[in-house]
């Protein structure tokens, strides 16, 4: 046996062995667009990714000096928002935010999965076509507009509802609202305007359309021979959806929402024209008062020094690595889904 | 103990009956009705079925593709649909399981009676429908999300039926078998079906048809994208299944269907003409000796 191996082996291997068993360098030979092309893409990546180290680099160097000031432990847990007194941080700012893009969140991510269920697997034609524009089309409304809506539209209808609630469930902390008596037959709608609840909502109108599309593009992938598979054995169409669209599109749903979740986490405009800004620690959402940080950075900036704005700085830097490491997260989520990668070939 | 009795009363012999003598006894005792495929319906009747269309034409869009076809696939026969690409054999058989009609430009008139009854009915359900005739695709499409045993009886889920543990590991032993897939895979069952080869892919989806007991099933070119052993599994797989179960498969593979069918159907396209079927009978006849010309040269080789 091993006679066999050798005197068929032996004469096929190359005497000098060395020069052979290490890896060749590889080059190619570049032509003038070759190196423009390189050149070009790599100046436009570089750029991008400058560009947001430096205003991660410019927001942490300037509101260093007033986080200094106070200690960041102080900083953190501060509620209060007085930098002439020294007297400042980010708690009930950062709480605020939270909680608006949560209600926010919580209102956008079924209507979002709705709506791109609808379109992909229920609506044909024109409807489709129709739909998945006005979505885009939702998306570049102003957020300016949606303040105005939100506070001259919304607002008046909805306290209403914010009132039921907070009549019916207010034995949850959450959905308390001081000051009112239920009893009153008075039609007292004040104590919820302006609220944590309101801001919500219209954040989450405009969280919509980009959950809705990631969704709808994750969804629209799902390989057509395991829905037809699916069919075959005499699903109903949601039983497809669930078995075939569902598990395929997870990615995009997870990817999706939190991509709107940074979205909520930074906008400002809309809050700033709803809320009443309030700084404290508070967790009643239906009850007048909120705050966010963005919104706080648009309603202080005007009246601010150089050391108050320092500090508004290091606000900004806690919203600018709070949406960095959400929407990261979220497009590290959509990059690894299935997303056509197997099961296509 | 009374309802046990029932139960196992109600086991259709011919579409239950373990695949080999080896199976344990106690597992066929503990499988539950399967009468609730169908829970407002009167129980679905079980076993091979007879399916025959009748003036099957159909479109995509303004070009229509067959044109008035009729054939009858005998109860327990494999009947093999033959001819050369984009003759509308394909489409004839998504027809017989109404997955035509998912394709938007789709349409088509004529009747597929399931023993008797027009699966296009306005009264028939489509997922009944589907239920009653499964199909296997050119390219296998197990639930990748899925185990093994969860693909095997996703019908079981998708039907909504509810089924206790050990109606459900005999349901995924006896389909696994009955797809010669069992012996395979009966070590790794929780494992997601997308790590198998493709032949043993194709296999589960044939499993997977099986489980939630078909009267008839559809293959489409089952083994176009096999390799020549996994091929002969499937062949295998169709054998054993004779009798039990009405098949019709499309191939392309003359071989194939000299080698698996009872009958055999031809179906031919002139260009930018609908399809119909040239000749059909049975398979030792069609190969052996062909009617009309044009099969004669098809089955040889001559074309297509």
């Amino acid at each position: 046996m091993s006679t066999f191996a050798s005197a068929t082996l032996t004469p096929e291997r190359p005497a000098d062995e060395a020069d052979l068993a290490k890896p060749r360098t590889l080059r190619n030979t570049y032509t003038g667009s070759d190196h423009a092309f390189r050149g070009i893409t790599f100046t436009g990546g570089i750029i991008v990714l400058a560009i947001m180290l430096l205003v991660g680099a410019f927001l942490a160097s300037n509101g260093i000096q007033a986080v200094n000031e106070v200690g960041l432990g102080k900083f953190l847990t501060t509620a209060n928002w007085a930098p002439e007194s020294n007297d400042f941080g980010i708690a009930a700012v950062l709480l605020g935010t939270v909680q608006i893009a949560a209600v926010a969140l919580l209102v956008a991510m079924p209507l979002a999965l709705g709506t791109s269920l609808f379109i992909t697997e229920v609506a044909g034609g024109w409807l489709r076509k129709v739909l998945t524009s006005m979505v885009d089309l939702l998306a570049a409304v102003p957020s300016v507009v949606f303040g105005l809506w939100g506070a001259y539209m919304l607002q008046p209808n909805i306290v209403d509802f914010s009132k039921w609630i907070s009549v019916w469930f207010g034995w949850i902390p959450l959905f308390q609202v001081d000051g009112v008596d239920p009893a009153s037959p008075l039609r007292d709608t004040v104590p919820f305007t302006a609220s944590t609840f309101i801001a919500g909502l219209v954040v989450a109108m405009m969280i919509v359309p980009i959950q809705t599309s990631i969704m709808t593009e994750s969804f629209r992938r799902a390989p057509v021979g395991e829905r037809e598979g699916a069919f075959a054995l005499g699903a109903t169409r949601w039983g497809m959806i669930r078995t075939v669209v569902l598990p395929f599109g997870k990615g995009g749903i997870i990817g999706g929402t939190m991509l709107g979740l940074g979205r909520a986490l930074g906008e400002t405009i809309a809050i700033y024209l709803i809320i009443s800004p309030v700084f404290e620690i508070k967790f009643h959402i239906l009850e007048k008062g909120a705050n966010s940080i963005a919104a706080m950075i648009a309603l202080k900036y005007s009246e601010s020094n150089e050391f108050a704005m320092s500090a508004l700085m290091a606000a900004g830097f806690s919203l600018f690595l709070m949406t960095m490491v959400v929407n990261f997260t979220a497009s590290a989520i959509i990059a690894k889904s299935r997303s056509g990668a197997d099961s296509e070939g | 103990m009374k309802t046990k009795a029932r139960r196992s009363a109600t086991l259709a012999p011919a579409t239950l009956a373990p695949a080999t003598e080896a199976l344990p006894a106690v597992d066929a005792a503990a499988l539950g009705p399967l009468a609730v495929f169908d829970e407002p319906a009167p129980q679905a009747p079980s076993g091979a079925a007879r399916l025959r269309a009748e003036n099957i034409s159909a479109w995509f869009g303004d070009r229509k593709v067959l044109d008035r076809v009729s054939l009858t696939m005998e109860p327990g026969k494999v009947t093999a649909l033959i001819g050369p690409s984009g003759c509308g054999k394909s489409t004839f058989l998504r027809i017989l399981n109404r997955m035509h009609e998912m394709i938007p430009s789709a349409s088509l008139a004529g009747e597929v009676r399931l023993d008797g009854t027009d699966i296009y009915d306005p009264s028939q359900r489509v997922t009944a429908a589907r239920r009653q005739i499964g199909m296997v695709f050119q390219k296998a499409n197990p639930f990748p999300a899925m185990s093994i045993y969860e693909n095997t009886i996703a019908g079981l889920k998708l039907a909504g039926i509810k089924a206790d543990r050990g109606e459900k590991d005999f349901l995924v032993e006896d389909s696994l078998r009955k797809a010669s897939l069992w012996e395979e895979v009966k070590d790794r069952l929780h494992q997601p079906g997308g790590g198998l080869s493709g032949g043993q892919q194709q296999r589960l989806c044939i499993a997977r048809s099986l489980a939630v007991s078909p009267r008839v099933l559809l293959m489409d070119e089952p083994c176009s994208a096999l390799d020549p052993t996994s091929t002969r599994r499937v062949e295998e797989t169709i054998h054993s299944l004779r009798g039990q179960i009405t098949i019709v498969i499309v191939t392309h593979n003359m071989q194939q269907a000299a080698r698996v069918s009872d009958e055999c159907a031809f179906f031919l396209a002139a260009h930018n003409q609908p399809g119909g079927i040239v000749e059909h009978g049975d398979t030792e006849a069609m190969f052996g000796a062909p009617r009309d010309q044009r099969t004669s040269d098809y089955v040889n080789g001559r074309f297509g």
